[in-house]
């Protein structure tokens, strides 16, 4: 017997609302940035469940191309913080606040 | 359900005791052949109880007594290193390369008692998908094993080796994808059945004759993942004393020693399935022997079974010993050439190979 | 799956999202990250998205999150020092704020009508259905993503290199 879907839904729910507080409460660059994977992975979730609901792949095709997505920006934006590592030494976000210096 | 069940568990249990114990014999023939290959004797100093027998029990001494000697040595984790990483490490080094023995199929079907049991720990559709998956997982291994040993030749150990692994998974997936484009299906038992017809009524249809690149692709990709010689910088034993598991002893060490023998029955294992017919026995059905001439000799379906099982661990371990007999003969690879045979010449290499094959299916049918 | 199983997977997803957020160490973090998207790939098994949670563990968990250890590693990131240094207030309001859109989404969801789902048609989730979506009704947005990927590695390229030789 299968659960009902939106007891997925809620579930994505939750660890969407987590990623948010960490995005909000953490001060390390690198865990705002695991905290918005953990974003999108709950949409992900999301998709997948209601795909499932509707039977058409195309909600496991949009999870695909947030996959891809999530793949580029994680590569670019590990690739600023390890730039702006080299200037001043911190992941702090609080310390990375100047535009030049 | 129960019955299902109980036919699961038994088939993995079968696997994992297969894997455990060609392990064991793999680390009695690195010895012994490693031992040939440079003309000297090797290890035949095993004795029971201090030398009670008057007699040398040879290699069931040195596969009993190397494993009781790793495990019963003290643990020792390095000041300043991080217990759970520390701990994590051999586990995501050995579970993802024993969970992938899952996919890989040992036998065709067992007809027992009206059932039709087939030999495949877990039938899925997505086979080679989830043999790539695990294989990414096992990169965490090393990377955890470098990081948490706080000693610096672990850390460029794991550092070398993470990438190392990451970079021959690209050509090792695209290497496959040449196979899954010949076969149509990324199930491994279809291939495996698949490869049970003859070309021209006489040669068996086996994919290193449709596809001979990806086969050698793939096994210096598999080598590669393995990390051994000639691609054990990581592990480089002159440079870096161990490399990533300077800094683990006792069980911990046994436990990366059993993967990496895992690993390399793994690649032989994966290699036999696709390239060399996994359990076929050439002319050999379900019922017994077909001669190309025409003639038919039955069998009991038990006895054919036994025969395909055992012709699969045959090919796996002529491939492991293809693997040692490769460690013992060639020197290592220095870091860059590594890296530059992964990214500039295997990767186009594998990606012309999937070009060639799209143009082969698409104009032959 | 039924209600036993989903309620561990969600437990299990909870404690390792938690994880992420709050340990202080960035390592045992991605670690815990590595954790939920792989539970993460099992709960999208039981949806019956086979070919999509093999992805999820080759690009997420196995590729994502090693470039996030390499980075980490790279940087020789210490523990993360207890959040101190005032602005206690506007924390505990992000806690409220989270947990309060928690709450509110999943009672809403709760409420939904639908049932347990239909029966899957035949072939749902597998490759080839994927991928027939993939390249017919999908194609523009996946030759859209390739340009993406490129474009990507080389402004990561660039972004890591050293100034100068």
């Amino acid at each position: 017997m299968m659960v009902p879907i939106s007891w997925y839904l809620a579930l994505s729910a939750v660890l969407f609302s987590i990623g948010t507080v960490g995005v909000l409460v953490r001060r390390n660059v690198i865990v705002i940035f695991m905290s918005i994977e953990l974003m999108l992975n709950a949409v992900n979730l999301s998709f997948v469940a209601l795909a499932r609901q509707l039977g058409n792949v195309d909600g496991q095709v949009i999870v695909f191309f947030v996959m891809t997505v999530a793949a580029a920006e994680a590569a670019v934006g590990l690739a600023i913080i390890v730039a702006a590592f080299r200037n001043r030494p911190t992941v702090n976000a609080d310390e990375l606040t100047l535009l030049r210096w | 359900m129960w019955g299902e069940v109980g036919i699961a568990a038994a088939k993995s249990l079968a696997v994992l005791v297969m894997v455990l114990n060609l392990c064991v014999v793999l680390l009695w023939v690195e010895r012994k052949g490693s031992a040939l290959i440079q003309d000297r004797i090797g290890a035949n100093r095993a004795n029971v109880f201090g030398g009670i027998l008057p007699f040398n029990l040879g290699i069931v001494n040195t596969m009993i007594a190397d494993p009781i000697k790793m495990f019963t040595k003290e643990d020792v984790v390095p000041a300043g290193a991080d217990r759970l990483l520390h701990f994590l490490g051999p586990f995501l080094a050995v579970f993802p390369v024993m969970v992938t023995f899952a996919a890989v199929p040992f036998g065709d079907v067992l007809l027992i008692g009206g059932r039709e049991i087939d030999l495949q720990v877990a039938a899925l559709d997505v086979g080679l998908l989830y043999v790539l998956a695990m294989a990414s997982l096992a990169v965490y291994g090393v990377v955890l094993g470098g990081w948490s040993s706080n000693s610096r030749w672990a850390l460029l150990g794991g550092i070398r080796g993470s990438a190392q692994m990451i970079s021959y998974e690209i050509a090792m997936g695209l290497a496959l994808i040449g196979a899954v484009m010949t076969y149509g299906t990324l199930d491994l038992q279809v291939i495996a059945r698949a490869q049970g017809e003859y070309l021209w009524g006489v040669v068996p249809a086996w994919g290193i004759l449709y596809q001979p690149l990806a086969f050698f692709i793939f096994l210096v990709a598999g080598i590669a993942e393995t990390k051994r010689v000639p691609f054990d910088l990581p592990e480089g034993e002159s440079e870096l004393t161990s490399g990533y598991f300077t800094e683990y002893s006792g069980s911990k060490q046994a436990t990366f020693m059993l993967g990496d023998f895992a690993e390399i029955i793994l690649v032989s294992a994966l290699a036999t399935t696709l390239f060399f017919g996994a359990w076929q026995v050439p002319f050999l059905a379900r019922d017994g022997w077909y001669f190309p001439g025409g003639t038919h000799l039955a069998m009991p379906q038990l006895a054919v079974a036994a025969l395909q099982v055992a012709s699969f661990i045959v090919k796996v371990l002529l491939l492991c010993c293809f693997q040692i007999l490769v460690r013992w003969s060639l020197p290592r690879y220095r870091y860059d050439q590594l890296m530059n045979l992964g990214w500039k010449r295997l990767l186009p290499l594998s990606l012309a190979n999937v070009v060639v094959t799209g143009a082969v299916i698409v104009l032959a049918g | 799956m039924g209600p036993l199983t989903f309620a561990v997977l969600a437990v299990l997803l909870v404690v390792s999202a938690l994880a992420v957020v709050l340990h202080p160490n960035p390592v045992k973090g991605a670690m815990a990250l590595v954790a939920t998207l792989f539970v993460l790939a099992v709960v999208f098994v039981f949806l019956d998205a086979h070919m999509i949670a093999a992805l999820q563990v080759i690009v997420y968990a196995g590729a994502i999150m090693v470039l996030f250890l390499f980075v980490i590693m790279l940087l020789s990131l210490q523990d993360d020092l207890p959040e101190g240094g005032g602005r206690v207030g506007l924390r505990t309001a992000a806690w409220i704020g989270g947990g309060a859109l928690a709450c509110a989404v999943a009672w809403i969801c709760l409420r939904s009508p639908l049932g347990a789902p239909p029966e899957a048609p035949q072939g749902y989730g597998g490759v080839e259905a994927v991928a027939r979506s993939l390249f017919t009704d999908f194609l523009l947005p996946f030759e859209l993503t390739s340009i993406l990927l490129l474009v990507a590695v080389i402004g990561a390229v660039v972004l890591a290199q050293r100034r100068g030789a």
